[in-house]
């Protein structure tokens, strides 16, 4: 297979303008007969949605969602980078660029990540455009943050729902094009298969999800905006939703999955508390801005607090670990995820946790509430404030910045964290990995475009916070709306896609037989119950830490527990009306095929790079270690539908105008 | 880990077209839960016995996405103040409590299955004009247009809303100007929107009618109800909008 990333000549500042300038134009009167399918109205699908509209394409737009605007990206907290330099603390196109690549453990293009930095400050403008109600500062200016992995403030921000503002303004932006009639949109709307004809993808299998029926749409170009699969962990932080189905299906037609065991486990959530439990909640990345993260030193008060005899307040500064500062005191609290979630299960395997379960770690302001108390009594002159007039003023300033999520995190765990320190533990967050595509966001099937965290091209082995928004939109807004055009200049000649054609049919039949297939299982579990059994084999030998043993063990579980489900699930009901237990049946009977090809990647890296980390591959002090000789490559895996092993396509990474080096938050 | 033994009388319907009823159910439940977790305890009963689970729709499960809806004892989203259905969590709820659990109602929230409804009629009111006319590419650099924080405060209260509907299924007369107002002050108030503020309250009411939702008539259970608390001021700014508007046509 060839596997061309088509990455322009030059250098690499220019790359980007030089190639938008030439590529090849679609005239409007062609625009006008060229179907677009856009699967997913999440950041990356919405704008994309939108942009094609707007320049005049007929777009399709497709979410499972009863609105475009319940996608995941609406939860995401804390901000979104841009090389702005509006603090004049050094920020530079460049500076954002070596960050992230280094922040991805050197295991990104170089071409596209420098793109996407390069893009970035007019992501921030076209959200302003469309009234994203960003933070301000008290002269009217926008206002930033800092986020882990960086040592500049180059996040905007909105609130604690930063996500939740930049989609609904890309909804709206949607929801626009669809009043002008550019794009039309359906709701409820699940794409089971992906339709190729002569080599190139035309279309898709979409069920109906309120009448159960399957339609067929055909499209010149389809892009895939369909998120991530960090629910192959059943508890993640994402949506109950979000599904990798889209993408798999692409897959067993053909395409590559690239980095797939590039996950993100990210250091700030609430921790498991039950067997019951459905999802994980993040509290955002942004609170390292102001959370000290410990543990206690003397194994006795850890002990003592996981029996519930101890509070955290209870225990002196003196015998507090602050083991992110005393390890990375270049960085400190605000080191990247991967390192963060790593630091965490040290102690805890150490038996340093401070939960009942012995998983979790503290997250305290009682330092920032203190710092900004005194910082406010001053701003109002009251120069003999009391302690508790200080913690009082500062509760309030910490309450303006992060009250969101202090009131989220009382909800779910009914303590209070302006008075006791929050607990957190690492979770399944993101995943870095997803379906190869060049330059141009175009996969290795001609006409079949992916787009934010549904591709694998920008973040690495690891991404920084802040940036999968960055990400989804510059590929929906700046990117694609270009690239595709290199793709659909070439389809000008084309008539429009005809749904009778034997594809179509045979898509048709395929899902039509799978679904069958599900529902006439009528064994003893349900889903659910499988898709936990899954999770655990994930996260034991597939999670924060991995070896090559425990990664062969779950090949074969993953493998037993596919048999298990195929003749042991149940799901209630027919394929002919609203099932969702038939839709769930559907995304776990892909998220189990994924859990082997990502066990299998996993065990193919012998290196620990990133979010990946074997075991066998680390420093003295518990540090990654790369092999850059080996492994320094985009790992792209073909496993089309009726073969039995999948194949591996190495893309070797080049890095021209950085030098790699360990990388070091010390 | 207190235990907690419950009795559910939840509304089972089929589809649009059959007629629904209240079924009851005992579920064991535990503190910590979610209401929805509580309802997944359920569903796994439920599946386990071989029968249909109940259908509710959900998806980021952190307040967020607006996909959860339900009315619990009479309450859109529960008994808690500011807090979605999923955000819900039993410690609320007492040992041998029986709670009943309906779906949203409202005339222009068909139901779907048991407690799902179809919301896209909000779509459609944003389609109509909740939006500001700018093309990818056109803007101007962000610090451009200063925004005192204030206003830009008080539009972030207002883009808040999460588009649930339960301020809908609060109202008598299942009325959407909550919604549909917290829109137009959100783009209203800020500069950037201001241009379009007449036009966008015309069509947005228009369509707001055209859909099937009922009058206000200031009674503002759909402030009391709202999950992320949406202010009743925000109707009186669209009203305010609406009369100018109709002076002008």
């Amino acid at each position: 297979m060839n596997l061309d990333a088509k990455i322009p000549v030059g250098e690499l500042s220019e790359k980007w303008t030089k190639y938008k300038s030439s590529i090849p134009l679609v005239s409007p009167a062609n625009k006008r007969r060229i179907d677009v399918i856009v699967v997913g109205t999440g950041l990356a699908g919405a704008a994309a949605a939108a942009s094609l509209g707007e320049l005049g394409y007929n777009v399709h737009c497709f979410t499972f969602h009863d609105s475009p605007r319940r996608a995941h990206s609406i939860a995401a907290q804390g901000g979104i980078n841009a090389a702005k330099n509006y603090q004049n603390d050094g920020d530079s196109v460049y500076r954002l660029f070596y960050d992230t690549i280094k922040g991805g453990d050197y295991r990104a293009r170089e071409a596209n990540v420098y793109r996407l930095a390069e893009v970035s400050a007019s992501i921030i403008d076209q959200a302003v455009a469309q009234g994203v109600p960003f933070a301000r500062e008290y002269g009217g200016l926008l206002e930033n943050r800092s986020f882990g992995g960086v040592q500049v403030s180059r996040t905007f921000y909105a609130r604690g729902q930063t996500g939740q503002q930049l989609l609904i303004g890309a909804y709206q932006a949607l929801a626009r094009q669809v009043s002008l009639g550019n794009v039309k949109l359906y709701n409820r709307h699940e794409m089971l298969d992906l339709v190729i004809i002569d080599g190139k993808a035309r279309g898709i299998i979409a069920r109906n999800l309120l009448t159960g029926k399957l339609e067929r749409f055909g499209g010149h170009a389809v892009v895939l905006g369909t998120g991530g699969y960090g629910n192959v962990f059943y508890l993640s932080t994402n949506a109950m939703g979000s599904n990798v189905t889209a993408a798999w299906k692409s897959v067993k037609r053909g395409a590559l999955m690239a980095n797939p065991c590039f996950t993100q486990i990210h250091p700030t959530c609430i921790p498991v508390s039950g067997d019951y439990q459905s999802k994980l909640t993040l509290m955002s990345e942004s609170l390292r801005n102001d959370g000290r993260v410990w543990v206690p030193k003397n194994i006795s008060d850890a002990q003592a607090i996981q029996q519930g005899k101890k509070t955290g307040a209870q225990i002196p500064e003196a015998d507090r670990d602050y083991f992110l500062e005393r390890r990375y005191p270049a960085f400190g609290n605000l080191v990247p995820r991967d390192v963060a979630s790593r630091a965490a299960k040290v102690e805890c395997d150490k038996g340093h946790g401070v939960s009942p379960t012995g998983l979790a770690v503290f997250l305290d302001f009682g330092a920032a509430i203190e710092r900004y108390g005194k910082s406010k009594a001053n701003v109002l002159g009251i120069h003999n404030a009391t302690p508790n007039q200080i913690t009082e003023l500062g509760e309030a300033v910490v309450s303006e910045k992060y009250g969101n999520l202090f009131e989220m995190y009382e909800k779910i765990t009914g303590e209070n964290p302006y008075k006791t320190p929050m607990k957190i533990y690492p979770a399944v967050h993101y995943t870095m990995g997803g379906l190869w595509v060049d330059y141009n966001l175009e996969t290795n099937i001609p006409g079949l475009f992916a787009t934010g965290e549904c591709n694998f091209s920008d973040h690495g082995a690891n991404r920084l916070g802040a940036s999968a928004l960055m990400q989804g939109l510059a590929d929906g807004y700046f990117v694609l709306p270009y690239t595709i055009g290199v793709f659909l200049s070439q389809e000008i000649r084309t008539p429009k896609i005809d749904t009778q054609h034997q594809a179509f049919v045979e898509a048709e039949q395929n899902v039509t037989h799978t679904l069958n297939q599900l529902i006439n299982v009528k064994g003893n579990q349900s889903v659910e119950a499988l898709h936990k059994k899954l999770g655990k084999i994930m996260w034991e030998y597939c999670g924060m830490a991995r070896n090559k043993e425990g990664l062969t063990k779950a090949r074969t579980m993953i493998q037993d527990l596919k048999k298990e489900f195929w003749s042991d699930v149940y799901v209630p009901g027919t394929a002919n009306e609203f099932n969702p237990e038939l839709e769930k049946a559907m995304r776990v009977a892909d998220f189990i095929e994924l859990g082997e090809l990502m066990v299998m990647d996993a065990a193919n890296r012998n290196e620990s790079c990133g979010g990946h980390f074997r075991e066998e591959y680390q420093d003295e002090g518990g540090e990654t270690l790369r092999d850059d000789e080996n492994y320094k490559y985009v790992a792209n895996w073909s496993w089309p539908n009726g073969q039995d092993e999948a194949k591996l396509y190495i893309e070797p990474l080049k890095y021209e105008f950085i030098k790699i080096a360990a990388r070091n938050y010390k | 880990m207190s235990a907690l033994h419950l009795n559910l009388k939840v509304w089972r319907q089929k589809n649009q077209q059959s007629k629904g009823e209240f079924q009851t159910y005992q579920v064991e439940a535990n503190e910590h839960m979610s209401f929805l977790e509580m309802m997944d305890v359920l569903n796994q009963d439920l599946i386990e016995k071989k029968k249909e689970p109940v259908a509710f729709d959900h998806d980021c499960r952190e307040g967020i996405c607006g996909a959860c809806s339900m009315v619990i004892n009479g309450k859109p989203h529960g008994p808690l103040s500011g807090t979605t259905t999923c955000q819900l969590h039993m410690r609320h709820f007492k040992d041998g409590e029986t709670i009943v659990v309906e779906p949203f109602r409202a005339k222009a929230f068909p139901i779907v299955r048991d407690l799902v409804v179809d919301r896209s009629s909000f779509d459609r009111i944003i389609q109509a004009g909740g939006f500001i006319s700018v093309n990818t590419g056109q803007a101007i650099d962000g610090n451009a247009i200063p925004i005192d924080k204030d206003t830009a405060s008080k539009s972030f209260d207002a883009a808040a809303c999460i588009g649930c509907g339960a301020c809908v299924a609060a109202c008598p007369n299942g009325s959407a100007m909550l919604f549909t107002s917290a829109k137009i002050s959100h783009l209203g108030l800020l500069p950037q929107g201001k241009m379009e503020h007449t036009r966008r309250v015309n069509n947005m009411v228009s369509q707001m009618d055209e859909e099937g939702f009922g009058f206000c008539s200031n009674i503002g259970a759909c402030e009391a109800e709202c999950p992320k608390g949406i202010s009743l001021e925000n109707i009186a700014r669209m009203n305010r909008g609406y009369i100018k508007a109709s002076l002008l046509d």
